[in-house]
């Protein structure tokens, strides 16, 4: 059974969403945060409901919603989405008012809206969709375990068009927290220039990405999803790809384009690079993460990115490791890691 | 894609009890876990009854051989699995592709709330130990290394139906052959931040909650976990002992109603418990017991009680809610159920409604009121529904 990507739509720090041009026109921004560009809500939303929804339910909504209409499809066969902190705004305001108000005169809204699953949840409530819905909530992969889900439907024939997504938002107190763990940078970067000097720390992001999967071949569809690997702390990481690739009958010959998830911190980047001069060694590369930030679904963007490189065959300049020049990659593979723990592995194929 | 999943281990812990055999005995005696709060600093102590496991996290800590100060959802979720793990005891399990797919709703939030307080008055203050495991994942990521497993880990959370949907998701991973073993199920502590969020909707009983009773007037949270060893067919052949039971069906539906509340004829719960009958194979004849999901709450109760009206009626099969004996134990309340399923139907036990008094004017059934032994009970549905309108049935069946 093969699973194909129909759509995708994606909210991002850049000019992603409902953009014609492919990231030729690239937000600058320094600093060790990149912001999510905020769609016109009116469009997807309710404007009575807009006020009192978090950006993580905003982004969320839009993508999905965009995501369906591109697909020309009114109901999906299921929801599923993949987000490591959830609805944190909605977290962090409920806590604050239990310290400030000690417990007493609380309003619910935040607290019924910290839910991990609300995404999904109000998705569903928009579309009256009674489907299958589920949410993942595992760290940096929480976008690929509910796309696993979803491959897993496909291949069950429980379902068909499958809206799947990742997302996150980063708040003020979620950023300051990762700052003082260490996992941003010490000084403001511009994240055109993420990888030219390779220190401690990353910059943090956020978005949300979603995607039509289907067991349905058109025309139409954007990529073919040919595998995907979820790895918790493998041995051999090059071990893992070589036997990834196999089980699709490919080599590392046969892929044209490696997007690896480097994001300018030196320990994170490490891995990377060891594999670049060795098993990836001459292939041609691109990174992702200087346009949406690091975030733990950020691997949704890399497939949104991924499935249009494949189907309009043009490697968008600001996304290319080195000079390479222009071809139309037809085998992509997406490598990913989260903190060295979590590794995922996605292969995008034209159809 | 068709073979069977098997339940070969279980694994639980709540406020009637710190592993299988003391929770089976608690419900066997009606001895309901509700009490005054004594492990959360909180306003609502004395005021609002709780089910809490009655230990303390220097104690889980020393039972699950882990550091007292982790979360406390970690250490039960790590006391549960680890009783499923053992009492599995699969042979050559390290040649097995062997995941863990665990479920909550607050991650680390017992920590989280506690540096909180100080980061709030400065954001350079708190122990970032505290913090550090807030993510729903870090639980997961904790016990399955704890448990030395590898091949396959994630976290579900969808509000009160999470671990019904990571059981669900496990024996799919079995069925598309991802892996042959999968620990599945949930766990959740008792935080602040739930107590305060559930009295916000006005919906915590007073008084020791009454499912499914005409006078019910809301739930009691509860904590604990609760886990399953799921099987493959030939994992199961080479078993000491014979599988408790099958899973043989189940169902995940949205209610598309509202954030919080349900839709008055229990439209997800309907689709959830229909999807799960279809799946099986069965007729609504067939199930024996619906363990309910049966918070307390007006809405909930009697959302689930017209669901079963219009899908069982006239010939209801036994009924109750074991969260009289737990709470609802939120991102636990799936797994722990899922065990209690399990147990009847090994035990042959249909398990009391606690304190049911009146009939719900909705419906023309009432829940179990005594206990019930010697009972062949052949399958068992499941029942467990959250916020988000996330539904999830779950049906098992004796082999």
């Amino acid at each position: 059974m093969k699973v194909y990507i129909r759509s995708s739509a994606c909210v991002s720090p850049q000019n992603t969403f409902n953009s014609v041009d492919f990231l030729t026109d690239i937000v600058e921004s320094t600093g060790t945060r990149l912001k999510a560009i905020e769609p016109d809500y009116k469009e997807f939303i309710d404007p009575k409901q807009i006020r009192r929804m978090s950006h993580v339910i905003k982004m969320g909504i839009a993508a999905a919603k965009s995501c369906l209409t591109q697909a020309d499809v009114d109901m999906p066969g299921a929801v599923i989405t993949g987000t490591a902190l959830g609805c944190i705004a909605d977290t962090v305001t409920f806590l604050t008012r239990i310290v400030e108000q000690e417990e007493e005169m609380l309003p619910p809204t935040a607290f019924i809206q910290s839910t991990h699953n609300t995404v999904a949840a109000q998705i569903a409530l928009m579309l009256k969709c009674h489907n299958y819905n589920n949410t993942f909530v595992h760290k940096g992969i929480s976008f690929e375990s509910a796309l696993f889900d979803a491959i897993m439907l496909l291949n069950e024939q429980e379902a068909d068009n499958i809206l799947v997504g990742g997302v996150e938002e980063m708040v003020d107190a979620s950023f300051t927290v990762l700052s003082r763990l260490g996992l941003y940078k010490r000084w403001p970067v511009s994240n055109l220039s993420l990888y030219d000097t390779p220190t401690n720390g990353t910059i943090g992001g956020e978005g949300a990405a979603f995607f039509l999967a289907t067991s349905e071949e058109s025309p139409d569809n954007l990529a073919q999803l040919t595998g995907l690997k979820l790895l918790y702390k493998p041995k051999s990481i090059e071990e893992s790809i070589a036997e990834f690739l196999k089980s699709h009958e490919l080599s590392i010959e046969d892929i044209d384009l490696i997007i690896t998830g480097k994001n300018g911190d030196t320990k994170n980047d490490e891995i990377y690079k060891n594999l670049n001069d060795s098993f990836f060694k001459n292939k041609s590369f691109a990174n992702y993460k200087h346009l949406c930030g690091e975030y733990a679904t950020s691997s949704s963007f890399a497939l949104w990115l991924a499935s249009n490189i494949v189907k309009g065959g043009v490697v968008p300049e600001t996304v290319k490791e080195g000079n390479f020049g222009a071809f139309s990659p037809k085998k992509v593979l997406i490598y990913n890691h989260y903190q060295g723990k979590y590794h995922s592995l996605m292969l995008i194929s034209a159809t | 894609m068709s073979s069977s999943v098997y339940i070969a281990g279980v694994g639980v812990i709540s406020a009637i009890g710190n592993n299988v055999a003391e929770n089976l005995a608690s419900l066997k005696s009606e001895h309901a876990g509700m009490s005054d709060i004594t492990m959360i600093d909180t306003i609502y102590r004395t005021q609002l009854p709780v089910a809490e496991v009655k230990l303390s996290n220097d104690e889980l800590a020393a039972l699950a051989d882990l550091p007292a100060n982790i979360s406390r959802t970690t250490l039960l979720s790590a006391v549960a699995a680890k009783e499923a793990l053992d009492d599995a005891n699969i042979p050559d399990l390290n040649n097995l592709r062997t995941g863990f797919v665990s479920a909550n709703s607050v991650g680390g939030m017992d920590k989280s709330e506690d540096f909180f307080v100080k980061f709030l008055a400065d954001n350079s203050k708190g122990k970032l130990r505290d913090i550090f495991d807030h993510e729903c994942g870090s639980m997961t990521e904790l016990v399955a290394d704890k448990l030395g497993i590898s091949d396959f880990i994630t976290t579900v959370s969808t509000a009160c139906s999470s671990s019904a949907n990571a059981i669900f998701y496990g024996a799919r991973l079995i069925k598309n052959d991802v892996l042959d073993v999968v620990i599945a199920g949930g766990t959740d502590s008792l935080t602040k931040f739930t107590l305060n969020g559930f009295n916000t909707l006005m919906i915590l009983d007073k008084e020791f909650c009454k499912p499914f009773d005409e006078n019910r007037e809301g739930l009691n949270l509860g904590e604990g976990a609760g886990y399953l060893v799921l099987v493959s067919e030939k994992v199961a052949q080479t078993l000491a002992k014979q599988p408790y039971c099958k899973l043989s069906g189940y169902n995940n539906s949205n209610d598309a109603y509202h954030q919080t509340a349900s839709s008055p004829d229990g439209t997800g719960s309907y689709l959830a418990m229909q999807g799960a009958l279809k799946k099986s194979g069965l007729k609504t004849t067939d199930i024996d017991y619906i363990n309910l999901h049966g918070t307390g709450t007006p809405n909930n109760d009697s959302a689930e009680g017209t669901a079963i009206k219009r899908l069982f009626g006239p010939d209801y099969p036994l009924m109750s809610s074991t969260k009289s004996y737990t709470g609802h134990t939120l991102g636990a309340s799936g797994g722990i159920e899922a065990v209690f399923s399990v147990l009847a139907i090994q035990n042959k036990l249909i398990y009391p409604n606690l304190r049911f008094e009146t009939r719900m004017d909705e419906t023309p059934f009432e829940p179990v009121k005594e206990l019930m032994t010697k009972q062949d009970i052949k399958h068992v549905m499941s029942n467990s529904f959250g916020f988000g309108g996330n539904c999830t049935s779950l049906i098992f069946s004796a082999i």
